[in-house]
């Protein structure tokens, strides 16, 4: 009895430190508690081009994109990232890989499954990884 | 005073009480059809472009100037506001037989519609836009890098606001480039 007693008693300990331990990447709020506030990001203003992490890195977006209509209607990044606009316009233009569909036939327009600029395509705020990391790109490929 | 001056002098003071109560009355009335309850008041309008302006910086923004309905799509300047008032009945007689009152017909007519307030601001040179928004006080180095460009060649070639801010308050119809350019637009 007096056995199975401790053995309660240090199976409770061991799971109060281990939920003590746990906590998500957005810190250890408890549920019946406020929320703590979020730190505000701001977008980055408009900018030069940003150079590119690593190898086939999809390019950042260098502006805000708020109010950016991207649907059945229209897409408003080709308003100057379409072939036809980026001369005038001074962007970067939209690279051929995106007018291929999944089975590798050329399309006439923009792929369905690259329609959506922002999958891929993100613009920038200051904001500090949530899980740090030692990545580096190799030499040969940086820029 | 004789009793002809006096029935003279008599409905000069009525008829202007009367003009001040009937003038009055025609700006009230005038005003109750130019904001933006009575312009959401409609189905059409409140459930297809109403929640997509509410998502611009028209709507909400960090100084808290909002523009509403009636500010950019009716014009300030007496004659002007006559006019598009008038124009205005028409959209109450296809109020009545229905020709926007669903989501489907609505994106049907959106682009006819589009093209026709585009034109209205085109011709008058985006009159609506620069009550607010003037080029003589449009500091263009407080401007990012894209706008100081467009607009420094917007003022060149003696481009309108609308000629490139289409789109800006509601979402762009389906094929509206083509047609735009094809309308001159």
């Amino acid at each position: 009895m007096k056995k199975l007693f401790v053995f309660i008693l240090v199976l409770g300990m061991t799971v109060l430190i281990n939920a003590e331990e746990l906590t998500s990447l957005r810190g250890s709020q408890p549920l019946d508690e406020a929320s703590q506030t979020v730190e505000k990001k701001v977008w980055a203003k408009d900018g030069e081009v940003i150079s590119r992490n690593y190898v086939q890195q999809p390019p950042l977006i260098p502006h805000k994109i708020k109010g950016y209509q991207i649907n059945l209607q229209y897409n408003k990044c080709m308003s100057c990232h379409s072939w036809s606009k980026y001369k005038a316009s001074g962007a970067t233009k939209i690279s051929q890989t995106h007018f291929k569909d999944r089975d590798g036939n050329d399309l006439a327009k923009v792929s369905a499954r690259r329609y959506f600029c922002n999958q891929c395509h993100v613009p920038q705020a200051s904001v500090k990884p949530i899980v740090e990391n030692t990545f580096k790109p190799i030499d040969s490929v940086s820029q | 005073m004789t009793f002809r001056g006096k029935i003279i002098s008599g409905s000069l003071i009525t008829g202007f009480f009367l003009g001040i109560i009937f003038w009055g009355g025609f700006h009230w009335s005038l005003e109750m059809t130019n904001n933006e309850e009575f312009c959401i008041s409609c189905h059409e309008m409140k459930d297809n472009i109403y929640p997509e302006y509410k998502e611009t910086v028209h709507y909400s923004n960090r100084t808290g100037v909002r523009a509403t309905c009636p500010d950019c799509h009716v014009p300030k300047q007496w004659f002007y506001k006559i006019k598009r008032k008038i124009e205005a009945s028409r959209e109450v007689f296809h109020k009545i037989i229905g020709t926007i009152d669903t989501r489907e017909k609505f994106e049907e007519y959106r682009l006819t519609m589009a093209l026709s307030e585009w034109k209205r601001m085109k011709s008058a040179d985006s009159r609506e836009c620069r009550n607010c928004h003037d080029y003589e006080s449009m500091d263009f180095v407080d401007q990012g890098r894209r706008a100081v460009k467009a607009h420094s060649i917007g003022l060149d070639e003696g481009k309108t606001c609308i000629d490139c801010h289409k789109g800006i308050a509601h979402h762009l119809p389906l094929g509206w480039e083509a047609a735009a350019e094809k309308a001159g637009l």
